[in-house]
């Protein structure tokens, strides 16, 4: 659950500091008024809902991985505890990801360039990686199952088969996202403001589940054993 | 870089937000049914969630019998008994409080107590409400598979939950986990809504100090709902898998009836850990916007500012946070390292510091108030004395040893009824006679109000009262007979009639509500826009029932906090919060 610990802590702090930003020091009762109100020092515009939905989202969702590890951590103390075989197409799905990720980023900087025929290659491109990513994900469960690593027969292959398939879960919703953008651009003449930040939203859960897949990785081939360790000795 | 133009020590900027395209419904399905208004969605929510609250409570009368009369009633056998605990728990718990909440009074106030025309994502929020019905329905489905529901208690705990000793192993326990599941997810939709809407569509002037904190409450508790459900989440995905394809993720190796289970190795520890990391949170989840409410009540029907607002809501967010890392206090007799039982103690007994402190404020606001004896004030009071009591208790449970010979008794029963059972229905019920007039355009009768209040609250106290002796005798819960001991005396049988006696009429009562509920819709006194004289802005809105968009042409401006009772030199008792400040006022 340290992991957990660490996820919870990171969240609380952000939360904290914003709302000390938001005034939670102030006396209400003192003051009385329209407030003034004025656009933050530098000129940033406030963040759309969309934005500070898919904040707290990824909150929500972070919690689901940092639980999922923590639960993956503390069950893999067990004697009986035998990871499957990486293989190999991982390594190239990790690659694909990562691709995906880019192009995304790419889309958001022609987007704000207004360029259009850019941005609709790039949804494209992250569309059709993000795509293989996840054949690629089946093809690796494929030759697990094949080698006979059920999840019936070892937790550890349950947990590759479990944290996989949530974050391919993940990755289908954010595909149905992608294709709604990717079909807004389409019938747009132009890039507008509401478009620019449609994309945005998108690249953001992008380098989100490529984060969290990276870390996740890193946990199935064994990087982030030293670090299950230390977990288990703080919290047990 | 910091801007010259600004001054000093003004407030922080509102969330500004531009007046939104609001959705229109075209028909009558689109408006009553597929509705994307919140305040419709409020009151499917919360019709759903009293009706299966119905449910629960039919079936406590079936857990009371057994253990009044046992084996007196014919169809009462242990499977149904144990099945009735259960799921009057689940539905308790997450299908009724937390979905009335959150789901019922969330909606309901937080666009309008912000000033906002509806929630930020309208579409999401349907969806909401549309998959938290398929969990419901679900749930009760589970009665008329084969096996009937789960029996395994609330708790679910593996391995005994999914194993053939279990009733309703077969179907049941699958039910329930999915029906938790798409719960969570429906959950997760409203909670983003509450959140975002909180934090982006506050009308002008609507700093977040200037927020009743009614809304403090619900957004602290949807915060912590979103972070705490999913540990429930995974612990159900894990234990469906466990069941369905037979994975070892709790499931040890174990021989049953002979045979030995192909698990191996799982670990039921860590569910407990995984379920808990949600459960104790729920607590709060349920109890933060009970907080937020009564103050607003104390507040409103004692003509009185709120003592300490600030401090409220500091104490809200002490709570919030105190509250995700204290699970461990359920799991003292599971063989955990007495280092780790020791800080779940003190970070357990932590958070009396901040609920004492909420306490002692409403208590203040009370002092030389004018008091008005009104059926939510009563149901308020009815909180403070109930709260205080099951939280006391709490103390003791929080202690590791004090907690060790008391834990599954009824001592225990006893004082998570009192404090997150009979204390949140209690604010229930007074907010629903609060903001009925808005609601409806029309009063409840006061005087039926007033007899429900005193059965409600004098009987909730003769049954759970008489629980704690019956927990120090060391009467276990969940038992389905007792039988001959060496340490309950005969006695305790006669008062568990008593209890039984008094829980049945008690229910029985709770019709008095419902026939005032749906008598008042027709023939309660014309309320008007604001009966109680409330300075919040969700009184001031141009029509009651508020109309689609809540605000009419323009969204209101917010000069003042929504505790302007009793101003000195100001012409009413009362300033709303969106009444523009004359000349030379004085703030309280």
């Amino acid at each position: 659950m340290s992991v957990m610990g660490l996820f919870f802590i990171f969240i609380a702090t952000v939360a904290i500091m914003w709302l000390v930003r938001q005034g939670v020091l102030e006396s209400p009762w003192l003051e009385e008024g329209e407030v003034a109100h004025y656009r933050r020092a530098g000129g940033a515009e406030p963040p759309t809902a969309g934005r500070v939905g898919l904040a707290v989202f990824l909150a929500v969702a972070g919690c689901l991985f940092s639980l999922l590890a923590a639960a993956f951590f503390m069950r893999g103390d067990a004697p009986d505890w035998q990871m499957p075989p990486i293989p190999g197409v991982l390594w190239v799905n990790t690659f694909l990801l990562a691709a995906s990720s880019v192009a995304l980023q790419v889309a958001v900087f022609a987007a704000r360039r207004a360029d259009a025929e850019r941005v609709k290659t790039a949804l494209l491109v992250g569309a059709v990686t993000a795509a293989l990513f996840l054949i690629g994900q089946i093809w690796a469960w494929r030759e697990l199952l094949e080698l006979r690593f059920f999840a019936s027969s070892n937790a550890a292959n349950a947990f590759f088969y479990l944290l996989t398939g949530v974050h391919a879960l993940h990755l289908i919703g954010g595909l149905v996202a992608l294709a709604r953008t990717t079909d807004k651009v389409r019938g747009a003449e132009r890039v507008t403001k509401a478009l620019t930040t449609s994309v945005e939203l998108c690249a953001i859960y992008w380098h989100f589940l490529l984060f969290v897949w990276l870390l996740m990785f890193a946990m199935l081939i064994g990087w982030a054993d030293g670090f299950g360790a230390i977990c288990r000795r703080l919290l047990s | 870089m910091t801007d010259a133009s600004v001054p000093q020590n003004v407030a922080p900027p509102p969330a500004e937000v531009a007046d939104v395209e609001l959705y229109h419904a075209h028909s009558w399905i689109t408006k009553y049914v597929f509705s994307q208004d919140a305040k419709v969605i409020a009151i499917q929510y919360a019709g759903t969630a009293i009706t299966v609250g119905i449910l629960a409570l039919v079936l406590s009368w079936v857990i009371r019998l057994q253990l009044a009369f046992p084996g007196a009633i014919p169809f009462i056998d242990a499977n149904v008994y144990y099945q009735s605990v259960t799921m009057h728990g689940m539905i308790m718990v997450v299908y009724m409080l937390t979905a009335i909440f959150l789901g019922g009074f969330g909606n309901y106030l937080i666009p309008l107590m912000v000033g906002a025309r509806d929630m930020v994502f309208p579409y999401v929020n349907m969806l909401s409400y549309w998959v938290y019905l398929i969990a419901t329905l679900v749930l009760v489905s589970s009665y008329f598979f084969p096996g009937g529901p789960t029996g395994a208690g609330w708790t679910l705990y593996p391995p005994q939950s999914i194993l053939t000793g279990t009733p309703g192993h077969e179907y049941g326990i699958i039910l329930m986990l999915v029906s938790l599941i798409l719960f969570i997810v429906g959950f997760t939709m409203g909670g983003l809504n509450y959140v975002v809407t909180v934090l982006q569509a506050r009308t002008r002037g609507m700093t977040l100090m200037r927020m009743p904190l009614t809304v403090w409450g619900i957004f602290a508790a949807a915060v912590m709902a979103l972070l705490a459900f999913p540990g429930l989440f995974v612990a159900c995905v894990m234990l469906l898998l466990d069941r369905t394809l037979g994975t070892s993720f709790f499931m040890p190796s174990l021989v049953e009836l002979g045979e030995r289970k192909d698990y191996v190795g799982g670990s039921p520890i860590l569910f407990q850990h995984l379920f808990w990391f949600f459960g104790h949170p729920e607590v709060y989840i349920v109890a933060l916007p009970a907080f937020g409410v009564v103050s607003d009540l104390i507040s409103v029907h004692a003509r009185k500012n709120i003592f300490g607002y600030r401090m409220m809501v500091w104490a809200i967010i002490a709570i919030g946070v105190l509250s995700m890392v204290v699970w461990g206090h359920h799991m003292y007799i599971s063989g955990m390292d007495p280092w780790f039982g020791f800080f779940f103690a003190v970070t357990t007994l932590a958070i009396a510091v901040p609920t004492a402190l909420k306490v002692y404020n409403w208590v203040l606001t009370l002092w030389h108030a004018d008091i008005h004896f009104t059926t939510p004030m009563l149901f308020a009071l009815g909180f403070l004395v109930t709260f205080v009591n099951g939280g006391i208790t709490g103390l003791y449970l929080g202690n590791v040893i004090v907690d060790v010979p008391l834990s599954a008794t009824l001592f225990v029963v006893a004082h998570f009824h009192m404090v997150m059972g009979i204390a949140p229905v209690l604010v229930i019920f007074g907010a629903i006679y609060h903001w009925y007039p808005k609601i409806t355009g029309r009063m409840m009768d006061e005087r039926l109000g007033k007899i429900h209040f005193w059965i409600t609250f004098l009987g909730a106290y003769a049954i759970f009262f008489p629980m704690h002796y019956l927990g120090v005798l060391g009467m276990p819960r969940r038992f389905y007979e007792m039988g001959e001991t060496a340490f309950v005396p005969a006695s305790a049988a006669t008062l568990n009639i008593v209890i039984t006696v008094i829980a049945l009429a008690v229910g029985f009562a709770q019709s008095i509500f419902f026939y005032n509920l749906f008598k008042s819709l027709k023939h309660g006194e014309p309320a008007g826009g604001n009966p109680w004289r409330a300075a919040s802005l969700e009184w001031q809105t141009p029509e009651t029932p508020p109309g689609h968009g809540n605000w009419g042409k323009q969204l209101p401006v917010v000069y003042r906090w929504p505790y302007a009772y009793s101003v000195p030199g100001a012409p009413e008792d009362y300033l709303p919060q969106n009444a523009p400040p004359v000349r030379g006022e004085r703030s309280p």
